[in-house]
């Protein structure tokens, strides 16, 4: 059974039509990326299956559950959420920070966790430092974690590698990837093309609110989805590291 | 609340400073007491001496202590609320609507009627309570609500101006202007009493959204997928600071800056925590009321200085510096 399912999914926000009969499912040991130009509808497909953003058509179910059924304490338990924005409006020991991922266990359990969730995201290290006082990539590892902690079967993730320098996006894929071998699912919004399709098992592809591809990397993005929803002419190079994507503006 | 080491140490060390806060303002005062006079004092309780220590000294201390504490604890839990390290009962609007409805009690003859102006003034700090519960309810952004709390002051600023215009009796006028300036002179122990217990109802509201607020300081969304009943948490935490400032405002007039500076001082002996902030912060306040008001008795003027103008005189300051702070954090 997938762990999440959007079936027809539509949404408004502002009567503007943010998603348009979107369907997709992620299933245990999956890594989904989503995948398309700003505005498309990534971050609302998010908010849609966290329940934040109430479908006006369609469903979305966290196993074979009607997520607007759920309270929040059990929706929590199912699915945890990375948000894009990695401001802390305090300066809380790296610990602290992510102990609030799991804000239902005794003080002692929850540091107990949180320090296992920063060495799995190789900051342990940080564990007693300020986050204000952190790195970009530093801090987006301790929110990592942070969304870790409570251990839920699926994680959701919006933009988690934006802002980081080369080497801290790729740790922060290979983290997202190990959960999804764990037998997690993920699903993450992603603008880099190269590295979705490097890391994703699967892409899913969003272009003014509704899902226009949903396959393996290479098919999901091929050329004529390229082309039409980015704008870019692109060519796959197979190479030993998996594909790479070579792209250039399209001019018609 | 969750107890740490540094957070233990620190409200130890508050407490201790209060205590010696307390006995140096029952201590000083523009009667000198003689040693036998103290004697008399403690073992006579119709006495003169008594009469100044017990029923005029130790009720102001105590009034400023609670005062404080209750801006303290209302700065605390609004920054928390907020996010934003310069939220103060003053920004929403809390201190203006009560300063508004008292105004208008004054104005209207009500202040011959013991307890009128102070309810008044709970009214209007509840009225605002009320909109922006309301306001809160349909816009979660904590930027708005900011906002709607400075056009809240303004609004009741202008009304409170208005009424100084149009109040047909100077000596209403003067009395509207000696409470807005903020004073806990002549408070007696009831005043104290009731206070104290808005404070402590302030209190154990502001302790159950204290996890609330812990989670706040990730940013809304974190929070509202948190598991958290994060509506419910976010109203608790409104009340508390709501009540908090209401009291203190209906039991001493209008005291800026406590409710900023008190949370900025404590802040970084508990890593930031705006959970574990609550109760240093409310010790905190109460410490600086004690010694402003301390300060403000024994200053050598021909009047007493106002300890709302005293509180502003030193806050003013300490705002711009915390403003520029903030301005150079923003921009890094």
């Amino acid at each position: 059974m997938s762990l999440l399912s959007l079936e027809g999914v539509s949404a408004r926000m502002d009567r503007r039509t943010v998603l348009d009969d979107v369907s997709l499912t992620v299933r245990p040991g999956e890594l989904v990326a989503l995948c398309g130009p700003n505005g498309a509808g990534k971050t609302s497909v998010l908010r849609a299956a966290l329940g934040l953003l109430a479908p006006s058509g369609g469903r979305v179910r966290f196993g074979g559950d009607d997520v607007m059924s759920l309270t929040s304490r059990v929706r929590a338990d199912r699915a945890a959420y990375l948000p894009q924005d990695r401001h802390v409006a305090w300066n809380m020991p790296a610990v602290e920070v992510a102990a609030l991922g799991a804000p239902f266990l005794s003080l002692e359990e929850g540091r107990t966790r949180a320090l296992a969730a920063l060495n799995d995201v190789q900051a342990g290290i940080l564990a007693d430092r300020g986050v204000a006082d952190m790195s970009g990539g530093e801090r987006a590892r301790v929110l990592l974690a942070r969304a870790l902690v409570a251990n839920a079967p699926l994680l959701l993730a919006d933009e988690p590698i934006a802002g980081l320098d080369p080497a801290a996006q790729l740790l922060v894929l290979t983290l997202l990837k190990s959960c999804a071998r764990a037998e997690r699912g993920v699903l993450v919004s992603l603008h880099d093309l190269g590295l979705a399709a490097r890391h994703a098992d699967r892409i899913v592809v969003m272009h003014q609110g509704q899902c226009v591809a949903d396959a393996a990397p290479v098919q999901a993005l091929s050329p004529d989805v390229l082309r039409t929803v980015f704008g870019i002419e692109g060519t796959w190079v197979h190479t030993a590291d998996g594909p790479l994507l070579s792209m250039r503006t399209y001019c018609e | 609340m969750i107890a740490g080491p540094g957070r233990v140490g620190l409200t130890l060390a508050l407490m201790v400073a209060i205590v010696v806060a307390l006995f140096a303002a029952i201590l000083v005062g523009e009667t000198t007491l003689s040693a036998a006079q103290w004697t008399q004092a403690v073992t006579d309780p119709t006495s003169g001496p008594a009469v100044v220590l017990w029923q005029v000294r130790a009720p102001r201390a105590i009034c400023a202590l609670v005062v404080g504490a209750a801006l303290g604890l209302a700065g605390a839990v609004m920054q928390g609320l907020l996010r934003n390290p310069l939220a103060e009962p003053g920004v929403l609007g809390v201190s203006a609507m009560a300063a508004l409805a008292a105004a208008l009690a004054i104005v209207l003859g009500l202040a011959i009627v013991p307890g009128a102006v102070e309810v008044a003034a709970l009214v209007g700090a509840a009225g605002a309570g009320g909109l922006l519960i309301l306001f809160s309810s349909r816009i979660r952004s904590p930027e708005a609500l900011i906002l709607f709390g400075v056009a809240l002051s303004s609004f009741a600023g202008a009304a409170t101006a208005l009424i100084f215009n149009l109040s047909p009796s100077p000596i209403a006028s003067a009395e509207v202007m000696s409470w807005l300036l903020g004073s806990v002179q002549n408070r007696s122990w009831i005043d104290v009493a009731w206070t104290a217990l808005a404070l402590g109802l302030a209190l154990w509201l502001a302790n159950c959204a204290a996890p609330g607020l812990r989670m706040l300081a990730l940013g809304e969304e974190a929070a509202e997928t948190s598991g958290l009943a994060m509506g419910r948490l976010r109203l608790m935490a409104l009340m508390a600071s709501v009540l908090a400032a209401g009291a203190a405002v209906a039991v001493a007039g209008v005291i800026g800056f406590v409710g900023l500076a008190a949370p900025h001082l404590v802040r970084a002996a508990v890593r930031g925590d705006p959970g574990r902030l609550l109760v240093p912060s409310a010790l905190a306040g109460g410490l600086i009321l004690v010694l402003a008001d301390l300060l403000a008795r024994v200053t050598p003027t021909d009047q007493e200085l106002k300890l709302g103008v005293f509180t502003a005189l030193v806050g003013a300051p300490l705002f711009g510096l915390i403003a520029w702070r903030a301005a150079r954090e923003w921009r890094t």
